[in-house]
């Protein structure tokens, strides 16, 4: 008993770092990183969005998940000496020397409203509701600032060649930070637009699936409603023997 | 650390470490690890945090009182409001909605869907949320949705899988509506346009999770949660239903005969507070993944406080199940960055080993969560046949690179993508090499006890998603959470509507509940300064904070 208490502990010493604040006796390594425009050193091991925090900022925005799904965090970045403008996710961006950086929260982008159950799946759906699509020059600026490193300038072009499963599966892992609307000289709002061609997609070229559609049925005519029955009128016992007993079929 | 020499993404003493795992796989492969009885299982779980000793201690007030939770969820509830209930002036209503949802995650967003689907107008819906609309644990989930709706499953068979991996504790009423309303669930989410996998012929491709005895997960890649949440997300913005961003709820309203008629909310930019009153609310906050129970690291998104649960305790609601935590068994371990990151289960769905220093496969790979995660820490700190990283973190390898030799090359780039671009964003490919792995904060298992129908002890009260108690017992099973929040959310969406259209009057909205909490916590001798709900946690540098003016 007091082993297992002593372990609870070790591990809550382990992964204090991450789990409260972090106390400079502890640190080895440092870098300077400039929050918009300011000077700060931090620790080098950690993530932009860590650094800033160390550095004493508490977010209301610019912090979401902080594991890279959900676009919160999109951070924009210059590096000492050099004119590029990069992109990161601050959750998922290690620190170094010398970065210039500014987090963009929020991406004014107009969001086009429709009824997916009254659409269909042409490209006369995407210009009713994005017409500036055909604006893409294709200079690519778009996919150089996505920080997914997704094809986002590919999509366009398959979009307007009427592609929308290429592009529906090339954006699947888009999440929609804004970054590539904001750079886009066309005023394209790409993350909004592949939302609309993946849903056209997955409503109307995908096919039904019978297995789902059956079962629907059959839960619907109360086919399982005896076995349900039965089940719940056992004894705590019987219920545990019978998950004991129950077939594994995983293959 | 820079006098360590980096191979592959590890320090060379970690990947000299590696190469056991790589020479040891054909072996393991040919002889897997047998599953584990009850009794096995119930000896481990002695060192997992929900059983060990510590870490809890009695509730002193409010309707759960003379029960266990965790110190850090005690702490929250025995804790002053954040408001003087005497200075907030309740006679000017900003909003009065009929049905007003607290949070925007897959809960919150599907109530207001089945809302408006079931006759409220979009104007008499108010959906709130603390962060953006979206950010919440459910944009983050990976694994996939169960859904039992394979000739050889059946929503029998999925019942029991959770109610074994739940301890038996759920309420058993709530499971059955969670597995009969599941294939349902994942045909309404394909009619709006969600991409589930599929293989060549159009057929959903269903994997395992731990516990569950058949494969019925259905998945999007390793971002299944962000499919179905913008899915469902820009349906909601097409219907152009009112949405409130950065306003938590920091209390909820009651009227005199007890009913909750509302909240308090609060500008977390500019501070200033709104009054709504509604005639029906549905709480659908989330978790307490950033409470760090028990000092573990988190999987969870930054805004996961515990606040519903605070508030609606106050309000009188009864909790169940918050004694137990979920720790998911794969936290990442290394790189410093991402400790505590998920690695889906759906990993060992593929075929991915867990693996000690030795290269031995030591716990099937399938066990339910609290059981794998026990093994792992007895691996760990018992056993002492973890891997220590260079900040003194132990953990033990999950074999990814398994993955790719069972289903043939390109699998994990196929179907973990997430998984792939993380961690080569710190330099390492998960293709080629196991990742270290130890068990991390993940789900708050028990909640605000619900009915099948996200009813509450509270008229005017329901509730959905992970702030809820009842359905998953004492531990959840891998796919029911992101169905949680779609069956819940929308049988609350249905309740709510129906109770609406019976005509309900509701009364002045008051504060009294949070008087009578106020004194209640004095009564019991409570002097603590501690506030809540706290809404996001703190990681600013300590020493910043010690030299901190609070002027503005």
């Amino acid at each position: 008993m007091g082993e297992t208490l002593d372990i609870m502990e070790r591990i809550r010493e382990s992964n204090k770092s991450v789990t409260t604040g972090l106390d400079e006796k502890d640190i080895k390594h440092w870098v300077t990183i400039y929050i918009m425009g300011k000077a700060y050193r931090v620790p080098a091991d950690l993530t932009l969005m860590q650094a800033i925090e160390f550095a004493g900022y508490r977010f209301i925005r610019g912090a979401g998940c902080r594991a890279g799904f959900c676009g919160a965090c999109a951070t924009v970045y210059r590096k000492e000496g050099d004119y590029k403008l990069r992109t990161a996710m601050a959750c998922q961006t290690r620190v170094e020397d010398g970065m210039y950086l500014v987090q963009i929260p929020f991406a004014p982008a107009e969001k086009p409203s429709y009824d997916i159950s009254k659409e269909e799946a042409s490209l006369s759906v995407v210009f009713k509701y994005f017409p500036e699509i055909a604006r893409c020059v294709s200079c690519n600026t778009c996919t150089k600032a996505c920080p997914q490193d997704l094809e986002v300038m590919d999509c366009v072009q398959a979009i307007l060649r009427g592609d929308f499963k290429f592009a529906a599966e090339n954006s699947f892992e888009c999440i929609q930070c804004g970054l590539c609307a904001m750079r886009c000289p066309a005023e394209i709002v790409h993350y909004h637009l592949f939302q609309l061609v993946r849903r056209i997609h997955g409503k109307y070229n995908l096919p039904p699936e019978p297995n789902l559609k059956k079962r629907i049925e059959e839960i619907k005519e109360g086919k399982y409603n005896e076995e349900f029955e039965r089940i719940l009128k056992l004894s705590l016992e019987e219920l545990k023997e019978m998950y004991r007993k129950r077939e594994i079929k995983l293959d | 650390m820079s006098e360590l020499k980096f191979i592959e993404g590890y320090p060379e003493y970690m990947y000299k470490l590696i190469e056991i795992v790589h020479e040891t796989r054909t072996a393991r492969m040919k002889e897997p690890p047998k599953a584990m009885t009850l009794e096995e299982r119930e000896e481990v779980l002695k060192i997992h945090p929900d059983y060990a000793p510590g870490g809890k201690r009695e509730i002193k007030v409010g309707p759960n009182k003379g029960e266990i939770a965790p110190n850090e969820v005690v702490d929250l509830l025995e804790a002053y409001p954040v408001i003087d209930p005497d200075e907030i002036d309740l006679e000017k209503v900003d909003y009065e909605p009929d049905v007003l949802i607290i949070g925007g995650g897959l809960a919150g967003t599907t109530a207001a869907l089945w809302a408006n689907n079931m006759g409220v107008p979009v104007e008499n819906i108010l959906l709130t949320t603390k962060l953006r609309h979206g950010d919440s644990n459910s944009i983050m989930a990976q694994g996939g949705t169960q859904a039992a709706d394979r000739p050889e499953d059946s929503p029998v068979i999925h019942f029991l899988d959770t109610i074994g991996g739940g301890h038996f504790a759920n309420k058993f009423d709530v499971v059955r509506a969670l597995v009969e309303d599941a294939p349902y669930i994942i045909q309404w989410l394909t009619e709006l346009g969600a991409m589930f996998d599929r293989d060549e012929n159009g057929n959903f491709v269903e994997l395992a999770g731990g516990g569950a005895s058949r494969r019925r997960m259905h998945a999007a890649g390793d971002y299944t949660g962000l499919e179905e949440l913008r899915v469902i997300r820009d349906e909601f913005r097409n219907r152009k239903i009112p949405c409130l961003e950065f306003y938590p709820a920091i209390e909820l309203l009651t009227d005199v005969e007890g009913r909750v008629v509302g909240a308090v909310l609060w500008n977390m930019e500019t501070g200033e507070y709104k009054i709504v009153k509604a005639k029906v609310t549905i709480l659908a906050t989330g978790g307490f993944g950033r409470l760090h129970i028990r000092g573990f690291p988190t999987t969870n998104h930054y805004g996961a406080t515990c606040d519903g649960v605070v508030i609606a305790y106050r309000a009188g609601a009864k909790l169940r199940d918050m004694d137990t935590a979920q720790y998911h068994p794969t936290g990442a371990a290394y790189p410093q960055q991402i400790i505590g990151l998920l690695l889906t289960e759906k990993l060992r769905g593929a075929g991915a080993q867990v693996v000690n220093i030795d290269g031995e496969a030591f716990v099937y790979p399938l066990e339910p969560r609290d059981v794998e995660a026990a093994a792992i820490i007895r691996e760990c700190y018992i056993r002492n046949k973890g891997v220590t990283t260079p900040t003194g973190i132990r953990g033990v390898w999950l074999d990814t690179p398994m993955i790719d030799l069972i289903h043939g090359e390109g699998t994990i780039k196929k179907s973990f993508p997430g998984m792939v671009r993380m961690y080569k964003r710190f330099g390492i490919d998960i293709t080629k090499n196991p990742v270290l792995v130890f068990p991390t904060l993940h789900y708050q298992n028990g909640g605000v006890e619900t009915d099948p129908n996200g009813r509450t002890n509270l008229e005017g009260l329901l509730v959905a998603g992970e702030v809820s108690g009842g359905v998953h017992g004492k531990n959840r099973l891998m796919g029911n959470s992101t169905l949680d929040c779609l069956v819940f959310g929308r049988r609350a969406g249905i309740t709510a509507a129906e109770y609406v259209k019976k005509g309900v009057t509701v009364g002045k909205p008051t504060l009294n509940h949070v008087k009578k909490y106020i004194k209640q916590l004095e009564e019991a001798g409570i002097t603590t300064k501690r506030k809540s709900p706290i809404l996001l946690p703190d990681y600013r540098g300590k020493a910043v904070l010690a030299r901190m003016i609070d002027i503005f």
